[in-house]
């Protein structure tokens, strides 16, 4: 039997994942950048908890709701960001994020700085899950996430988006409708990660507006980065080796935002495509070990 | 009807007049070709053609419609394609790639469509066709940063292609090229021309200018100085006075 702390890890890792996956869809496929991503996983876990404890949503239809309001918001919050882009965006969504916590912190329907309790896991067979079947059940979803960004990724879709990051006035000059897909990267990724907050709240059972901070914002973006930006598996790479290291120290746990950030800064001076990006020696080496292996026999 | 009609175009930036009063048609089959000093407002006309600018008062009509509140994406998707003056390829993807970015309109509007794989039989091989045409066949799965300045300058002209323009604005196409990459990339201007595309050209070069186009326009300052045959151009005073300044 799985210890309850390495499922406990395995949880924390995996909503991490999903929390860097869906940044990547804004930020990786489509080259907006966010510095306030942290602001969507916490609507998503607020609204996931307000249902299931105040209005006795069941999980089920608490989670999936957190998706779409977490979008919603997305969609609206898009409006003053396609006015802006580069540093601006990030500006503005970094100001999001801060808006959004304040929001949590202050606004006494939100629990304020106490935060909401008595968020449970969800009930099947009539009788609440087990960890080891809640993490199963969050990877079933994150595969089902997968594939469909698989999908997207191949479609018109995600060539319109590969186009804008490249260079948005060149893709509006061949018929991309810019705007319209800026709009669908900010929906997607935001209720992403209003899922990722609905399946946080009910396996945290508490949440405080601390856990949706600017610091939450960027320690997933170094996920994003570290791992490699824009492609499909580097972003997991990154939560897994991110979210596991203050796991397994104590000491990384205490300097974790330092380490994060020198961490950042290593990866931009050597590796800026990150660990499984386009230019980095992992994929190089591998495929070169690959070809010597097949070309001795 | 004109192809394209553009009446007493008008762009101001903060007070200044970039673009005074321009007006000009150019018609299908024909190359019109736009030149003027630096500064001229030649780039800022293709801008608010092709919609990225808003204008400052005037018409331009495109097939005897307006197109003058139409967003970019509106107005590359009814047929004027566009190349820059400072070439924008999108760098990272390959040319095959390049030009499949200009196909994808015709499947947006349908949602199921738009999430089909964008690598189709029928379209690869549309692809292939231009990418032929424009002489990059061999460098079909090159990523576009890594091609010459020339190729860079085709491949722009290949993507603007695979819009079916029946317009097709090309900014100073060929300035940073060796001769003989000029001659050819003028020969492939030619075989667009044929095909009964409208070609506006801005152009520095005086002979490729002069070789190419069946009529020109000389802006300076913002304003239309000059329209005519090259040879008309050439003996204009005025036109000289713009190039060389007046003689005392």
């Amino acid at each position: 039997m799985i210890s309850g702390y390495l499922i406990t890890i395995l949880i924390t890792v995996i909503i991490y994942a999903m929390l860097a996956h869906s940044l990547n869809i804004i930020t990786g496929h489509a080259g907006q950048i966010s510095l306030g991503h942290a602001a969507f996983f916490g609507i998503g876990a607020y609204t996931s908890a307000m249902l299931y404890t105040e209005a006795g949503f069941p999980f089920w239809i608490s989670v999936p709701l957190a998706a779409v309001v977490a979008g919603m918001v997305g969609a609206l919050l898009a409006i003053p960001c396609l006015r802006v882009r580069d540093d601006f965006l990030a500006i503005t969504t970094m100001g999001i994020n801060f808006v959004v916590e304040a929001i949590f912190l202050y606004i006494p329907f939100f629990g304020g700085a106490m935060g909401i309790g008595g968020i449970n896991l969800p009930k099947w067979f009539g009788r609440e899950m087990t960890k080891p079947e809640y993490f199963i059940l969050i990877l079933i979803v994150f595969f089902l996430l997968l594939l469909l960004d698989r999908q997207m990724g191949r479609s018109w879709i995600g060539l319109a988006w590969a186009s804008i990051r490249e260079d948005d006035q060149a893709s509006e000059a061949m018929g991309v409708d810019v705007i319209r897909f800026k709009v669908l990267a900010f929906i997607l990724g935001s209720a992403i990660a209003g899922l990722a907050g609905g399946f946080y709240a009910h396996f945290l059972t508490f949440i405080m507006p601390q856990n949706f901070g600017f610091g939450q914002s960027i320690v997933v973006l170094c996920m994003v980065v570290f791992g490699g930006i824009g492609t499909r598996w580097g972003p997991i790479v990154g939560a897994v080796i991110l979210g596991i290291l203050p796991e397994i120290s104590r000491p990384i746990m205490e300097y974790r935002i330092l380490i994060y950030g020198v961490l950042l800064l290593a990866m931009m001076r050597f590796q800026p495509g990150g660990l499984l990006g386009p230019e980095s020696i992992l994929p190089k080496t591998f495929r070169r070990y690959v070809y010597l292996l097949s070309s001795s026999e | 009807m004109a192809l394209l009609e553009v009446t007493a175009l008008s762009k101001e930036f903060d007070g200044l007049r970039a673009l005074d009063e321009v007006s000009l048609t150019s018609e299908e089959g024909e190359i019109l070709g736009i030149i003027g000093p630096n500064g001229a407002g030649k780039t800022t006309l293709f801008n608010l053609i092709s919609g990225i600018y808003p204008s400052s008062g005037g018409e331009i009509s495109f097939r005897g419609k307006s197109i003058l509140n139409l967003k970019p994406h509106q107005i590359s998707r009814l047929g004027i394609g566009r190349t820059f003056q400072i070439v924008r390829p999108f760098q990272n993807l390959d040319v095959e790639t390049n030009v499949l970015v200009a196909f994808g309109h015709r499947f947006y509007p349908s949602f199921w469509k738009s999430i089909e794989p964008f690598r189709q039989p029928e379209i690869l091989k549309e692809v292939k066709t231009l990418v032929e045409k424009t002489g990059l066949l061999p460098y079909t799965k090159q990523v576009a940063k890594n091609l010459p300045l020339g190729f860079k300058k085709r491949l722009e002209i290949a993507r603007a292609l695979a819009l079916r323009p029946r317009l097709l604005l090309l900014d100073e196409p060929s300035a940073g090229l060796r001769f003989e990459e000029s001659a050819q990339l003028m020969d492939l201007i030619r075989q667009v021309r044929d095909q009964g595309i409208g070609v506006l050209l801005i152009e520095h070069n005086m002979h490729v200018v002069m070789d190419l186009c069946q009529r020109i326009v000389v802006l300076d300052h913002g304003s239309k100085i000059a329209e005519g045959s090259p040879e008309g151009i050439r003996s204009n005073s005025l036109v000289i006075q713009a190039y060389l300044g007046k003689e005392t």
